[in-house]
């Protein structure tokens, strides 16, 4: 009725909207009916944490991702402007809480490198040593996350048995089972007991049985590979310009790893290789998670070898400037209850400059970018965290899957909030 | 091979490659610490970071910060950390701005760059012009302020509980039980420092000690 507006409506009747004229064909009419937006999370046991995610969804179809976080956004960058160094250490254990120690690393590397000193050998045994432990307690974690999240239980049940027990080593060296602490500028905190030493050797020579019966429970697993095979491509370029580190570059075929390319610690002394993956899928990161927790403890052994043939080494330099002296020095000299008190309430000074300081952390390159001024707290530290890089391309991988193929690429993205969040 | 010595092969290895980036460039450069960083005008930011990326070979932009330094003109510096793979380098890039002058924006170079300079922009209120959808990332839905500014005090303004009667989530003033304590560390030991003459019987001391 084009002239329908001209005429007046006809009293009783129904055609008063008849001028409002419909072109669309019956077909795409109900295409129409099929678009709509569901809100995932921020409570849902696959958001990993406080994630809520706007999906708009033609029918099963995702048409776009838009992940809104900071629910968890606790201005750890603030924090750590008004705390000195050495009090800024345990906020770095609150980011990516599944592996604590290889934040502290980062940070503490940053902090050296302004200072420009170097770690005693033993401690970078140590350090190394602990990293691997981190890297292998989030693999286990995640990998069989990844299965939970497409429908498995058992997996991660496994997974946390073994992960178990390297909190309980992250326990005897430090004395908490997450938040350790012990990574400190200028070495960690504590030498190892030697008994610790064995117990961990014993593991990794046990762990490799455990890690194939996961195996064999996952990765060849008819439902777990319809699930993520071909699911969540990133091609080699898509993979450089979003900025992807760690797994997610090595997944998509590109051997890139920090420990290899810029060595820190001892690592350029110690022998692996790094897993790369073919097709950049779900799988392939799955897999490559799984031959990084082999190479992990091919890792430990060397230096559980290092460490026995250095007993009793320092494990911390011995400048009292830097490093408050232990603590039965302090209970016997004035000289060292002085350093003590000082250290513990001022703090030491960094040299005023700006340093970027960075890991192979296990879910990716994980960066500290750290301002000084000169004082004993830092002006300004930036937190470079993978999972925030991962996570702010949910929107171009996510296109075209399946909305339940969003769970299945999320659990491959390895996303901790603590760190996407800070 | 000690860490130090690593230090000094970057800078050797820096300084030549700074060097060839202020020729074709037109930036400031300058290698500390093993590391290599360039200051550009703010209006070239775009160019420059294409050519870092097409003839430099920077295929990463691995972070985009803001840092706060109220006491310069242009109070904020935006900082870009480049990662090259095939170079193995990094390389630091800064811009100055103020709360009203926009930086362009790199999406079209980086595409990583949408949510660092969201949070950039959250955190500092640094504006990036052209960015594709410039909205708060990290703070709460209907934040005020930009929380890294160093005039934002570290407590905020509000805080929010769950209220029983209305059943929902209020938001209320700040209150703190203990008032957040500074405590000057700078010269600790050097006592209070007290106007010229006051001390009485100081007086005569003046001059002849």
């Amino acid at each position: 009725m084009a002239d329908g507006a001209h005429t007046p409506a006809s009293l009783g009747g129904t055609d008063v909207f008849d001028d409002v004229v419909d072109t669309r064909t019956a077909h795409a009419r109900e295409m129409e009916d099929r678009k709509f937006t569901i809100n995932f999370g921020p409570q849902h046991p696959a958001a990993h944490g406080v994630l809520r995610l706007v999906l708009e969804l033609d029918g099963e179809i995702v048409e776009r991702v838009d992940p809104h976080i900071g629910l968890l956004h606790r201005g750890t960058e603030k924090l750590m402007e008004a705390r000195t160094y050495l009090q800024n250490v345990p906020y770095l254990d609150r980011l990516d809480y599944v592996a604590p120690m290889n934040q502290e690393h980062a940070f503490c590397l940053a902090i050296e490198k302004l200072l420009g000193i170097e770690v005693p050998y033993r401690a970078q045994l140590i350090r190394v040593l602990y990293s691997e432990i981190g890297r292998i307690g989030n693999h286990l974690l995640n990998a069989t996350m990844q299965a939970m999240d497409v429908g498995a239980l058992t997996p991660p049940l496994w997974g946390h048995e073994e992960r178990e027990k390297l909190m309980v080593f992250y326990e005897r060296a430090c004395g908490a089972r997450l938040h350790a602490n012990y990574f400190r500028p200028g070495g960690v905190h504590q030498d190892l007991p030697m008994d610790l030493v064995d117990d961990i050797g014993r593991w990794c020579h046990e762990f490799p049985k455990a890690l194939a019966d996961i195996e064999s429970l996952v990765t060849e697993n008819r439902i777990f590979k319809q699930r993520n095979v071909d699911i969540g491509i990133v091609s080699k370029e898509d993979a450089l310009a979003w900025g992807f580190t760690g797994v997610m570059l090595r997944g998509s075929d590109i051997a890139w790893d920090l420990r290899k390319s810029q060595p820190y610690e001892c690592y350029a002394e110690l022998d692996f290789d790094i897993a790369v993956g073919k097709n950049g899928d779900c799988w392939d990161r799955y897999l490559v998670r799984v031959e990084e927790m082999k190479q992990s403890v091919r890792i430990m052994e060397q230096c559980i070898h290092k460490l026995r043939n250095c007993p009793g080494e320092p494990v911390m330099i011995e400048d009292n400037k830097i490093v408050p002296p232990r603590r039965g020095e302090m209970k016997r000299s004035m000289e060292s209850l002085i350093h003590h008190f000082k250290l513990y309430t001022e703090g030491f000074k960094t040299p005023e400059g700006e340093v970027y300081a960075s890991v192979e952390a296990p879910k990716g390159e994980f960066g500290i970018y750290l301002v000084s001024d000169g004082t004993n707290k830092p002006y300004r530290v930036k937190i470079s965290a993978p999972g925030f890089r991962h996570l702010a391309q949910m929107d171009p991988i996510n296109r075209g899957h399946q909305l339940a193929d969003v769970s299945a690429i999320l659990g491959s993205l390895d996303i901790v909030f603590g760190e996407v969040d800070r | 091979m000690s860490s130090l010595v690593v230090q000094a092969q970057h800078e050797a290895a820096l300084t030549p490659l700074g060097a060839e980036m202020v020729g074709a460039l037109g930036v400031e450069a300058q290698v500390a610490f093993g590391e290599l960083t360039l200051v550009a005008p703010r209006e070239r930011i775009v160019e420059v970071m294409t050519a870092l990326r097409d003839q430099f070979g920077f295929q990463q932009l691995l972070d985009v910060c803001g840092v706060d330094y109220p006491d310069r003109e242009e109070r904020f510096e935006v900082v870009y950390h480049l990662l090259s793979l095939t170079r193995n380098a990094r390389v630091r890039v800064k811009v100055a701005t103020d709360e009203v002058q926009p930086v362009p924006t790199v999406v079209e170079v980086y595409p990583s760059a949408n949510w660092f300079e969201r949070e950039t922009f959250d955190m500092y209120g640094v504006l990036f012009s052209g960015h594709p959808d410039m909205r708060r990332l990290l703070t709460d839905y209907g934040f005020e302020g930009h929380p890294l500014r160093k005039d934002f005090p570290m407590t905020g303004y509000v805080e929010v509980r769950y209220d029983e009667e209305q059943r929902r989530v209020v938001y209320e003033p700040v209150k703190l039980t203990q008032e957040f304590r500074t405590f000057d560390f700078l010269s600790p030991w050097e006592g209070a420092e007290y106007p010229a003459p006051v001390l009485p019987g100081d007086e005569k001391a003046g001059g002849n000690v």
